[in-house]
């Protein structure tokens, strides 16, 4: 088997636009998901809506896609309801931070047996970029016309503080990277919250000054920093630049699971 | 064997659903429901059930919704400002076609209003609260032992339908105790799997398609979106949209002669109530003082869909009156059906109609 034959093929082509980077976080995961030999019959992705939402609708097991921001609650729903089930949602950085933080924080307190992946493309891709929770200061969007004055989330400092019980960032540049932390996040029990940012050259890219889509690739292989290298510096009283992302697993820990497997 | 109990109507409405063979509650605290979700977090874990506080009414539906695609029967229990805050996924259910029990233990709004005192504001709401156009379900209990009878009645409606089905009772009833018989056993009607190789939205003759379980290898894709058959997202198709919502109505309204339920008394009366819910209680003392008056009853327990046609079998009736804890939202719908004039008696505030009051109303000229 391979992360190909996950997919629903006679929904393709599918929705994304050319150049986003939603499709390689959906090959990343679904490899991940087929090194876990998960059968199809007892894996459900559930997601909310965005674009990354749209996920779980081109992969052929059942699949939730369901309300604004609610996946983490559905998911909740479907994983104590059967926790022989794996449980895997996919979910954005408006959906997830904006109508659904709620939804996440408390299904990291609870440390439900769920593994969410977020898309964050910093910006609302479905609506025509406007922005999000994870817009950063300065960058332009339809609702920030002279830039994002709000402060943006940490999603992962969110996860970890909510108590997760893994917790990993990393790109769509950075390919194996990310393969490899969602497979870690599957096999921890409970909460394993996998952020992975994005290029979106339709709604974000291109009020933001980046001409090509490999433009913001490059700008997210240049603009992350793995956590070693970061506590390194710290340690040396060296100056963490404002914009590095760290990226890497952030955490890792055994904190009290619910819904995992009997 | 039977038994008899004295119980608070949330307790029976909860036992009724663990009788019904409810294996999951989501929801969250809110007055004058919490009865309900205290007893299920008693009962469901000693039952191989799952009860979960979650951390709003919005999550807590939503939990019900996933629970429910898992093949458990699955409930939730609010009132007024928790039920608002769940219309959105009340929809996506009505959309998906997702089994459901609603209880909604009714207190005086709008916003926080009355949270201690009875109400039937939100009648309307249940009907028409989501957005778009779909058809529910909405039962209404006017004593302890049909918070019992019609609760576990609603799960046998949300499989069959596969339909959110509400149980709208109400303050009054919800934490009134009385005399409840309880049967040794009830009907369960488990949901109609879908034949496998049938496409999973294809409806059956009865226009509710077979439901396809998560776990059972149906690979079936549910969304919220405009779809077709095959449940894929076809959301700019102008037909497929209006065939897909028509069948949500129909199903419902076409089956409105089987779920009808409700009770006549003297047909043949000139002045009719109307009544549902606790008001009932205040009809029924009021038609045992005068039982010479000739008062005609039509009590209903299905509100929606409307039993239009239980109008039809009082010939001689001049005027029916209807007195409810709301402006006359159940009047309007009556007035939509019927020929004769329709008094509202409206009641707010949390106090039930006394016997007087009623009397006084049957006594006025119209």
């Amino acid at each position: 088997m391979s992360f190909e034959d996950w997919y629903r093929q006679d929904r393709l082509p599918h929705i994304f636009c050319a150049g986003c980077g939603n499709g390689t976080i959906i090959n990343c995961t679904l490899a991940a998901v087929d090194q876990m030999a998960w059968k199809k019959e007892e894996t459900v992705f559930v997601s909310g809506i965005g674009c990354s939402s749209r996920a779980p609708g081109y992969i052929l097991t059942d699949s939730l896609h369901t309300t604004h921001g609610r996946a983490i609650a559905f998911a909740t729903g479907v994983k104590l309801a059967n926790p022989d089930l794996n449980v895997v949602v996919f979910t954005g950085d408006g959906d997830l931070a904006a109508i659904g933080g709620n939804h996440f924080i408390h299904g990291c307190r609870r440390n439900i047996d769920i593994t969410v992946i977020c898309m964050n493309n910093q910006i609302y891709g479905m609506t025509g970029g406007q922005g999000s929770p994870t817009t950063p200061l300065g960058c332009l969007s339809t609702t920030t016309p002279y830039g994002c004055a709000e402060t943006p989330f940490d999603l992962c400092e969110l996860a970890i503080a909510a108590g997760a019980n893994y917790v990993s960032r990393w790109t769509s540049y950075h390919v194996k990277e990310l393969e490899k932390a969602v497979h870690a996040g599957l096999q921890t029990p409970g909460f394993s919250f996998i952020e992975a940012l994005v290029q979106c050259p339709t709604a974000f890219g291109r009020r933001n000054k980046f001409k090509q889509v490999s433009d913001q690739v490059d700008y997210l292989r240049t603009h992350t920093m793995l956590k070693a290298k970061r506590e390194r510096m710290i340690e040396q009283g060296e100056r963490i630049p404002l914009d590095m992302f760290v990226v890497g697993e952030l955490v890792r820990r055994n904190r009290p699971v619910m819904g995992g497997k009997p | 064997m039977t038994r008899t109990e004295f119980w608070q109507g949330n307790t029976a409405c909860a036992e009724g659903a663990l009788a019904a063979g409810c294996r999951f509650f989501g929801g969250y605290p809110i007055t004058p429901s919490t009865e309900v979700a205290e007893h299920m977090a008693v009962k469901l874990p000693k039952r191989n059930g799952v009860f979960i506080q979650m951390e709003d009414e919005i999550a807590g539906i939503a939990s019900v919704i996933g629970a429910s695609w898992t093949g458990a029967r699955a409930m939730t229990a609010t009132s007024g400002p928790g039920f608002s805050l769940m219309m959105e996924n009340i929809g996506y259910a009505a959309m998906t076609e997702t089994p459901c029990v609603i209880v909604n233990v009714q207190r005086g709004g709008p916003s926080t209003g009355q949270p201690t005192m009875g109400a039937q504001g939100d009648m309307m709401q249940c009907r028409f609260g989501s957005h778009g156009d779909y058809s529910v379900i909405a039962l209404c209990p006017a004593s302890v032992q049909e918070m019992y009878d019609l609760t576990a009645k609603a799960f046998n409606l949300a499989d069959k339908y596969r339909v959110p089905v509400f149980l709208m009772a109400d303050e009054i009833v919800g934490h009134m105790r009385e005399k409840i018989i309880i049967p040794d056993s009830i009907m369960n009607v488990p949901r109609r799997e879908l034949i496998k190789g049938v496409l999973p939205f294809k409806p059956d003759n009865d226009l509710v398609p077979g439901f396809p379980q998560f776990g059972k290898g149906y690979g079936v894709h549910v969304t919220g979106l405009t779809h077709d058959e095959r449940g894929y997202p076809c959301a700019t198709n102008p037909k497929l949209h209006e065939t897909l919502v028509m069948r949500l109505v129909e199903k419902i309204e076409s089956a409105r002669h089987g779920i009808a339920d409700y009770d006549i008394l003297n047909p043949g009366a000139e002045q009719v109530f109307i009544a549902y819910g606790a008001p009932v209680r205040t009809v029924q003392q009021l038609m045992h003082d005068h039982p010479d008056k000739n008062i005609g009853f039509l009590r209903l327990r299905t509100v929606w869909p409307f039993a239009e046609q239980a109008l039809n079998k009082f010939k001689n009736v001049r005027r029916f009156l209807v007195p409810e804890m709301n402006l006359g939202q159940i009047a309007r719908e009556i007035e939509r059906h019927v020929k004769v004039p329709v008094m509202p008696l409206p009641k707010l505030g949390g106090d039930l109609h006394t016997p007087a009051e009623l009397f006084a109303a049957l006594e006025a000229q119209s």
